[in-house]
């Protein structure tokens, strides 16, 4: 965050706090602290080795931390006073308290009562701290979510039927369900999809029918799930290339979608991104306002142009106006 | 940091934790290994000075409370020591299930200043003798990514600090610097929002981090302003997106098998003779238009009459934007 520290200064954190954890932990083995700590055996022994020549004033026999290596087990014997770690400071406190917070508001997690106990023991803890201006609420339908949720944990297979945007259309499939996550505000199903056979994300909101099925889940072992850190959508350079025109009320496209380029020469910018499928593509940017322009590729601004063109015929059609046209409001 | 400055460092703890007289410089150069030195050498003492200088600056940045004072009304120089109370986590008990809880929420975040935080953070809960048990699921895996302005802005709220920073807004060509006592950030959708009184609006504003470009600056001093009591910072984000109130009903007929999409807001769907004719309830006119307009020849709006003027409206602009092959900027 706003302090980050060299690897040195960690290092002394690390030991401050390395007497209380090995004091907790008499006899626990270096590999297994080590691997607890996240540092190798070899850097976590060199840390002993500096802790031992550390103690108090005097530096004598029984004022030096002491401790006992039996082979691969290490026990503090003395620890010159260092018994607690030192207390959280800013951002840890931060980092904890809104992760929690963050947790506690998770749609369809399941033990929110666990969470919302250790929050307050870590806010007890943080002291003034622990009072992070930070505010966290994460919608969702909380009806569906706990249902498909309680149908993962059952371990089954699940028959969804799934509105896929890019294709405009509703199927239904079986998938194997692997976890569900949240990620930009909106929850996901992680599946094997069986009809794909391929990992596939599966947006809850438009799962709009799910059956338990009585075979159990089973991802194949070469089952990957997504790496989602930088988002849902990644789009490949194999996907299709739209080049947009938009005016300042169609900015916004800029901010909701990833694009690979905006020139900002003039009022009117120039656009470009990548979409999963032209007929998404056309979908969506047909139904735009008078500031999104499509200019490439000329495929789509044909079947733009000829798509609203046969639109527009029907209403010149007589039978357009059925005869509760007035169905109002 | 070298290992001896390493192991001054600890020694130095260890000893001012041990004190309760406060410590003079020179006291304490006479007794930490390492800060040996000729106090009678001008040269030799302005480098102990330096160096003690270095290291309390050091200590400040991991969070050891160093506290200053004098050991009596006759000292002339200020002492240190550090008090155990301010200095130790105080005692925390986590339950197996609010220690996973814990351990899951440090797995959170993205950002890799605040990941870093969360794990020193869950090391000192470890080293206080909580066993995180690093396999533990929630169900639920959330996704937290955060914007750069969120450690800044938190920070500032904390400290009660009015910051400045330049906001664009797509529709906006040049970003607009803007003045804001910060009461909080928050989360809202998956996406954050910092809330504040704008200084230069004289009002309550929410900006949303991903608009901030650049640096956010810190200005005045700490507690410069008080954010008011009770002040529920998500009402103010959310007070924009409340539920949308669908008074109109729309009629349309689509063909059959086609537009999925329209097909999931319909409240019914009746097969008709040129088409499944399905009913809409909708809030916005123009919303819905576009909707259908992107659906091209695959939908028709056959009322209200105000519905289907907007979808031909929309339509014929559509056809005169596209209709001259547009050339590339």
């Amino acid at each position: 965050m706003s302090t980050q520290r060299t690897p040195s200064a960690d290092r002394l954190g690390r030991l401050l706090n390395l007497v209380p954890y090995l004091l907790a932990r008499p006899g626990i083995l270096i590999s297994e602290a080590a691997a607890d700590l996240g540092v190798t055996d070899k850097q976590l022994r060199e840390d002993l080795e500096l802790l031992w020549v550390c103690g108090l004033p005097g530096y004598g026999p029984g004022d030096l931390i002491d401790m006992a290596i039996d082979g691969d087990h290490v026990t503090i014997s003395h620890d010159a006073g260092m018994d607690k770690p030192l207390r959280l400071n800013p951002d840890e406190a931060l980092a904890l308290v809104v992760a929690l917070r963050m947790l506690a508001e998770t749609p369809g997690i399941g033990t929110r009562d666990g969470i919302e106990r250790a929050l307050a023991k870590i806010e007890n803890a943080a002291g003034d701290l622990a009072d992070a201006p930070v505010a966290v609420r994460l919608p969702a339908n909380q009806k569906k979510l706990a249902a498909i949720r309680a149908a993962v944990d059952s371990g089954h297979a699940l028959r969804l039927t799934y509105y896929t945007s890019a294709r405009d259309e509703t199927t239904d499939r079986v998938v194997d369900p692997m976890r569900m996550l949240m990620v930009g505000g909106f929850n996901y199903l992680e599946a094997w999809c069986r009809r794909a056979e391929a990992t596939r994300l599966f947006r809850i909101d438009r799962i709009d029918g799910f059956t338990e099925l009585t075979e159990p889940s089973a991802p194949p072992v070469g089952a990957v799930p997504h790496d989602v850190s930088g988002g849902v959508f990644h789009p490949g350079p194999e996907l299709p290339l739209v080049t947009l025109r938009v005016g300042r009320g169609g900015r916004w496209i800029t901010e909701y979608y990833p694009v690979e380029q905006v020139l900002k020469d003039s009022p009117e910018w120039l656009v470009t991104m990548r979409v999963t499928d032209l007929g998404w593509a056309q979908r969506f940017l047909a139904g735009q306002g008078r500031d999104v322009t499509v200019i490439g590729p000329p495929e789509l601004l044909d079947r733009i142009r000829a798509q609203a063109a046969t639109a527009l015929d029907q209403y010149a059609a007589p039978h357009a106006l059925g005869a509760d046209s007035g169905a109002g409001r | 940091m070298s290992r001896t400055r390493t192991e001054r460092l600890v020694n130095l703890v260890i000893c001012l934790l041990s004190t309760r007289r406060f410590l003079t410089a020179a006291q304490i150069a006479a007794t930490v290994p390492g800060y040996e030195h000729d106090p009678s050498d001008p040269r030799d003492h302005e480098a102990f000075q330096r160096k003690f200088e270095r290291d309390k600056a050091e200590l400040r940045e991991l969070g050891v409370p160093l506290e200053t004072g004098t050991a009596s009304i006759f000292d002339q120089e200020p002492g240190y020591r550090i008090a155990q109370r301010e200095y130790a986590l105080p005692d925390i008990l986590l339950e197996p299930d609010e220690a996973a809880a814990v351990g899951i929420a440090a797995r959170l975040w993205q950002h890799a200043g605040l990941a870093a935080a969360a794990s020193s953070g869950l090391a000192k809960l470890r080293a206080a003798g909580v066993e995180v048990d690093p396999q533990a699921t929630l169900g639920v895996e959330p996704v937290v990514t955060v914007d750069p302005s969120f450690g800044p802005l938190t920070s500032a709220a904390r400290d009660r600090r009015a910051v400045t920073f330049k906001y664009r807004v797509p529709e906006v060509d040049e970003p607009s610097t803007r003045r804001l006592e910060p009461w909080g950030v928050v989360c809202w959708r998956g996406r954050w929002y910092v809330v504040g009184h704008d200084r230069d609006r004289a009002a309550t504003r929410c900006f949303r981090l991903s608009r901030i470009v650049g640096d956010v600056r810190a200005t005045g001093r700490p507690d410069a302003f008080e954010p008011p009591v009770g002040a529920d910072l998500i009402s103010h984000v959310a007070r924009s997106s409340g539920p949308i109130a669908r008074n109109g009903r729309a009629v349309v007929t689509v063909r059959p098998g086609r537009a999925a999409g329209l097909r999931r807001l319909a409240a019914s769907v009746v097969p008709g003779p040129d088409g499944d004719r399905l009913t809409i309830n909708f809030g916005d006119v123009d919303w819905l238009a576009s909707r259908i307009a992107g659906y091209g020849p695959d939908v028709r709006a056959d009322g209200p009459p105000e519905l289907r003027e907007a979808v031909i409206q929309h339509l014929k602009e559509l056809i005169a934007r596209h209709e001259t092959p547009a050339v590339t900027a």
